[in-house]
């Protein structure tokens, strides 16, 4: 019998929590994959943020450190900074990284910390049960901006990896998107790329991805796909944004 | 021994070296900025890391992931700073993490003064952050003290597994005494940490944690840290002086515990039956040892400079059996012995004292 497909050595036999739909179980796998294909499980460690990924600790077989609330990438650096050998990510959402946490990503990548944060972005707080993000588009319907986010009174969504990109001290800055098997492989080749970047010890590189919350959108999973697809990749456009092309040398 | 003059904050952060520290994470405040300033310079000498964060919940949450890796770290602040840290603190106490955080206390609430105080002894010795913990609180009163506690700081957090702060003011990080410092700690020879996140190669993995969902998981978690904090009695400091028989007992902690010992000696040239009694463990709070030194006290007298907060832990610990009266001093202003003084007089003569200026 020849084994086709199966579970990464870097991630554990629990079964997630995540709610049916949700594309964090296929964030996880590709982070695995990664760790697994460059051979770092045993010089890996990872730190879970607080939100739906709250418990990714238990999913991925590798020393992993829980943060407080957004302070995932100061917990980083002080791990990163002991270890500086060691393969250091965080895992974070959009509550956590781009609400309050934001002070401590900007800095992180300002400082050129040496570590790779995967950001899921699904425009929502999912665990506390559907209310607004920073990231929530303009006129999404949440349970903190029932009428749709109003930009005259709840602001305008924040461009993570636009915003972090201007900054001297990140070498990797990447959206991608999970919504189907071609973006999936692109996601997993751009966090192949920030984790092999940390590995030659270059600087702080992120990858957003683009992620799914049918619970708390109220779709099923596949129009919550298709929901990425139409609605937020117009606002949060995939690519490489840093380094662009042309600054390649 | 070479005895050098130090100022208080410098004493501090070459004694952390010393003791083994290797990392530091902070941020700027005043008074206690010759820390940070001492070790941005001396750390990378001896191999270490400094890093000045952006904040001071950025800071606390280095710490936080330094500890998590095994490392001999620190943090320090004053005040305002350290209410900022009460997050990460509670962290590392939930999730049992060794480290030392000191406090240079200035006046507060609020933004309040630059000038020394001791209101936050409530915060520092009843937890500060939410949730049941404790730290274990070390309150030195010279120079020489902070030196030693520094080193006996860093070896009770490796202990114990918990956070220790070092309780020092404005006063005490600024002023300059001779210290004589210990040889540098072998750093071959610090505690093993198993449970250190370090990469789980050949083992099963690590895992640094505060989070118990599980509402009988958590309240285990619980009598496992309480039972911690009960073992911790048996670190217990304290320093007597002129108690024996004493009709009055001053009790008082770090700076103004000098002040109260000069007003000893006053009211003892004047033929009052005065003693002194300084705790330097707060947390633990050495209990049996004030009880016995009070034992022959008619008044008990303590000396702060805050509104009143030590006084409440020292008529629990004497319960309630003798009168505590208080003086304090607030908002950077500092006790005088003249004041003091006055005070231990009018409680001698008449059972009354006036409290605070």
């Amino acid at each position: 019998m020849i084994t086709v497909f199966e579970r990464p050595a870097a991630l554990t036999s629990a079964k997630t929590h995540y709610c049916p739909g949700c594309t964090h179980g296929i964030i996880h796998r590709l982070v695995a994959e990664v760790i697994d294909e460059l051979g770092i499980r045993e010089e890996t460690i990872g730190v879970s943020p607080v939100g739906c990924s709250v418990l990714a600790y238990n999913y991925f077989n590798i020393d992993m450190q829980e943060a407080a609330h957004g302070r995932a990438p100061a917990v980083a650096t002080g791990i990163k900074r002991v270890f500086p050998r060691k393969v250091v990510f965080t895992y974070q959402g959009d509550g956590d990284l781009a609400s309050i946490g934001i002070g401590e990503i900007v800095h992180a990548a300002a400082r050129g910390e040496k570590f790779t944060t995967i950001f899921v972005n699904n425009a929502i707080y999912g665990m506390t049960g559907g209310q607004m993000a920073p990231t929530t588009i303009l006129g999404q319907e949440s349970m903190t901006s029932p009428d749709g986010r109003n930009p005259a009174t709840q602001g305008y969504p924040i461009r993570v990896a636009e915003m972090l990109a201007t900054l001297e001290g990140a070498v990797y800055i990447a959206r991608v998107s999970v919504h189907n098997p071609q973006e999936v492989a692109r996601a997993k080749k751009a966090i192949k790329t920030a984790f092999e970047l940390q590995i030659a010890g270059k600087g702080f590189s992120l990858v957003e991805v683009l992620s799914s919350c049918p619970t708390n959108w109220g779709y099923t999973p596949t129009e919550s796909l298709k929901w990425i697809a139409d609605k937020m990749i117009p606002v949060y456009p995939l690519g490489v944004k840093k380094p662009l092309e042309e600054e390649k040398s | 021994m070479v005895k050098v003059l130090m100022k208080g904050n410098e004493a501090l952060a070459e004694a952390a070296i010393r003791a083994g520290c290797r990392y530091f994470f902070g941020y700027p405040i005043t008074p206690q900025n010759e820390i940070p300033h001492y070790l941005s310079k001396r750390l990378p000498e001896v191999g270490g890391v400094f890093v000045q964060a952006e904040s001071e919940i950025a800071a606390i949450n280095m710490v936080y992931g330094a500890a998590g890796c095994g490392a001999r770290v620190m943090t320090s602040s004053s005040s305002p700073g350290i209410s900022l840290k009460m997050e990460g603190i509670t962290y590392m106490a939930g999730a049992e993490l060794p480290c030392v955080i000191v406090n240079i206390q200035r006046g507060g609430p609020g933004l309040g003064s630059i000038q020394p105080a001791q209101s936050d002894y409530f915060q520092a010795v009843k937890g500060g952050g939410h949730g049941d913990y404790k730290l274990l609180v070390l309150a030195p009163a010279t120079i020489q003290e902070m030196v030693n506690l520094m080193g006996k700081a860093f070896d009770l957090a490796d202990e114990y597994r918990n956070p220790v702060m070092i309780l020092g003011d404005g006063i005490l990080g600024q002023m300059m005494e001779a210290v004589e410092l210990p040889e540098q700690k072998d750093l071959g020879k610090l505690p093993d940490k198993p449970w250190a996140t370090t990469g789980a190669k050949g083992r099963a993995p690590n895992l640094i944690n505060s989070l118990y969902l599980d509402a009988s998981e958590l309240e285990k978690h619980n009598h496992h840290l309480q039972r911690k904090y009960e073992r911790m009695a048996k670190e217990m400091l304290w320093e007597e002086y002129k108690t024996d028989g004493a009709d009055i007992v001053l009790v008082g902690y770090g700076s103004s515990a000098r002040i109260a010992r000069a007003v000893v000696d006053k009211a003892r040239a004047e033929g009052i039956k005065a003693g002194l009694f300084r705790p330097i463990s707060l947390f633990p709070f050495p209990k049996p040892a004030l009880q016995a030194a009070c034992a022959q006290a008619k008044n008990v007298l303590t000396v702060e400079m805050s509104m009143g907060q030590l006084v409440e832990d020292v008529r629990y610990n004497l319960e309630f059996k003798v009168p505590v009266h208080f003086y304090g001093r607030a908002g950077g202003m500092v006790p005088t012995t003249r004041d003091v003084m006055e005070e231990v007089k009018r409680i001698v003569s008449n059972g009354e004292g006036g409290g605070t200026v």
